[in-house]
């Protein structure tokens, strides 16, 4: 059975002047136990998605379902089923970490004594147990963060909607995040996350849907998208201008492929067929030709290589989401 | 696992009152824990009470004299209440205030997120702040006492004018909720709360005879509720209300009180909770 359902969703945000189409038709299917990672820029639609789900926003149009249950005629229920931790941390700074875990608790319904032992183990699961009656306002970024999610997870939640988890924080939190994350979802839990990096979704989610201007351009797994983009590449940045057009065509002439030009940035990037072997020719290479290079690396495809690919155009980041 | 299986009830009936009344009561409880955790706030806010009394007692009280009482304390007396009358209209100030921080923070979202009763964010924060207004009439009845005013007519006379502020205080947070929920920030909040409150608590007795004001004005400040309510703990209390003219409200000053509390409460409220609703739209 499917754990969320959408057919047809649309969402318009109007104010005085304009009309905002967050969502415009958007379908959607997530399998009981699996993970959908919705991938997509700022204003693409993720959030509004996310919100219906978790029946903060009706929508204008369309049908969704959670847990088979409708989100508008049976948000109620709903309620009692899912676990909501947004872009940002929603627990109460002037309260202790252990009194945001006991007040949700109790705001879940779970008796007086199951919410403190929920509180605990929540508290201890995520490395927050010394920090624990210290005011949230004393957390750095990361605490708060996984207290949030830890609030989130307070009812043994079937169905966890994480609304970019680890945006904000720093590379450390992240991957201490992903962790967090992979555990919960090992223990079953249906989870839709959205993201606006690639290499997260590909870290997390069994199926990745792109999102651009409020539809579903593109699904399936992150192996399956990252081939549709082609893989690994290498990008080079030459240090004269005027050698770019030598440096053009010594990498050309080895693969065999135009390398894409970046003028402005003097930014040449190729396919990197070969992976760390290919980087290690590149740079002799160019070192023979005599071009000064100011950078090389190896770069995996980004959220914005997808949307080239799939679309031809850049993610346009005109960021209403954030806004609405 | 089928999905039907786990469908939770809707609470209903007599077991839906009871998670509602819990419910309002966890949210004002984390609402209250704010004090001890920003005690400047409630050391300012009392600070701020004690200042007023003494400025109006030792500034104004020698300077104007009560008709019909020779004794010089007659104006603390006669003030009194119309502090206190201002403070709790001005509940609605921290009410507004405080929804309107919580509405634009996350916190929110969370409590809807949430399988808890609807109204409990709106109650909870009404009640919260009828416990605060409490505590600041405490301070102030003691500041009150200590610069000579008395209540002459017994301690339940006192009981039942604090019974009335308590009241007031309650139909001035809905008010106070509604604002909080339409302002986009919570510095708008303030602006439009204090433009809103600054005319209704002084076009009225608490300071001047509302005789001395433009006669089309007069009628306005007889019915306002801060005069009305000022007007009901100077009769109750047996202080000089010197000014009392004719009309209705003036002459049954705790009935129209009374009226003003149910009147407000059954505009604002479901006004409050609607817009609340609303927020899913």
């Amino acid at each position: 059975m499917s754990a969320i359902t959408a057919e047809g969703l649309v969402k318009i945000y109007r104010t005085r002047k304009s009309e905002v189409r967050a969502l415009d038709g958007l379908d959607l299917q997530v399998e009981e136990g699996t993970v959908l990672g919705l991938l997509g820029p700022n204003g693409a639609g993720k959030t509004t998605a996310v919100r219906i789900f978790a029946t903060l926003l009706r929508p204008d149009a369309g049908h969704a379902t959670v847990a088979g249950l409708d989100v508008v005629r049976q948000a109620e229920q709903i309620r009692h089923l899912i676990g909501l931790s947004g872009q940002y941390a929603a627990v109460d700074e002037n309260l202790t970490g252990r009194e945001n875990l006991y007040l949700f608790g109790r705001l879940y319904q779970l008796s007086g004594g199951d919410a403190h032992r929920r509180a605990d183990e929540l508290l201890e699961q995520f490395d927050l147990a010394d920090a624990a009656d210290r005011t949230a306002k004393t957390y750095s970024g990361g605490m708060r963060r996984r207290l949030d999610l830890g609030s989130a997870l307070i009812g043994h939640p079937r169905l966890l909607f994480l609304d970019e988890p680890t945006t904000g924080l720093d590379p450390r939190s992240r991957l201490g995040m992903w962790d967090v994350i992979r555990n919960l979802v090992r223990e079953g839990t249906t989870l839709l996350l959205t993201t606006q990096y690639l290499e997260e979704a590909d870290e997390l989610a069994d199926t990745i849907a792109v999102v651009d201007h409020g539809r579903i351009i593109a699904r399936g797994t992150a192996d399956e998208l990252k081939s549709q983009v082609g893989g690994e590449r290498i990008e080079v940045v030459v240090h004269d201008r005027e050698a770019m057009l030598q440096a053009i065509e010594v990498l050309a002439r080895m693969g065999g492929e135009q390398p894409l030009v970046d003028e402005h940035t003097r930014k040449l990037t190729v396919p990197a067929h070969g992976g760390a072997g290919r980087l290690v020719q590149v740079v002799r290479d160019l070192d023979e030709a005599g071009i000064g290079i100011d950078d090389i690396g190896l770069r995996r495809p980004t959220l914005d290589d997808v949307f080239l690919s799939l679309t031809g155009h850049a993610p346009a980041d005109d960021a209403k989401e954030s806004a609405a | 696992m089928s999905a039907a299986t786990r469908v939770h009830p809707l609470p209903g009936g007599r077991e839906g009152i009871r998670q509602a009344a819990r419910d309002g009561l966890l949210v004002s409880w984390r609402n209250l824990k704010r004090i001890p955790r920003i005690p400047e706030l409630a050391i300012f806010a009392i600070l701020q009470s004690i200042m007023f009394v003494l400025l109006f007692a030792f500034v104004f009280g020698g300077a104007i004299p009560i008709p019909g009482y020779a004794d010089p304390n007659a104006y603390r007396e006669f003030l009194m209440p119309g502090i206190f009358g201002q403070t709790i209209v001005f509940a609605a100030a921290t009410t507004a205030i405080g929804m309107a921080d919580d509405t634009h923070k996350g916190i929110i979202d969370r409590f809807r997120s949430l399988p808890m009763a609807r109204s409990a964010v709106l109650t909870g924060r009404a009640l919260s702040d009828v416990v605060y207004n409490g505590g600041i009439l405490i301070v102030l009845i003691l500041s009150g006492l200590a610069v000579g005013w008395t209540v002459h007519t017994g301690f339940l006379a006192l009981l039942a004018g604090i019974g009335l502020m308590l009241l007031f205080a309650f139909a001035m947070s809905w008010l106070g909720i509604w604002m909080g929920l339409n302002v986009p920030s919570v510095e708008v909040a303030q602006q439009v709360i204090f433009t809103v409150l600054f005319p209704i608590t002084f076009v009225s007795n608490v300071f001047v005879p509302p005789q001395t004001l433009p006669s089309w004005l007069q009628p306005v400040a007889e019915w306002n509720p801060t005069s009305t309510l000022t007007g009901a703990l100077r009769e109750l209390w047996g202080n000089p209300n010197p000014f009392a003219s004719d009309s209705f409200p003036s002459q049954n000053p705790v009935l129209v009180t009374v009226i003003w509390v149910a009147v407000i409460i059954a505009i604002f409220g479901p006004l409050g909770v609607r817009r609340y609703r609303s927020m899913s739209r």
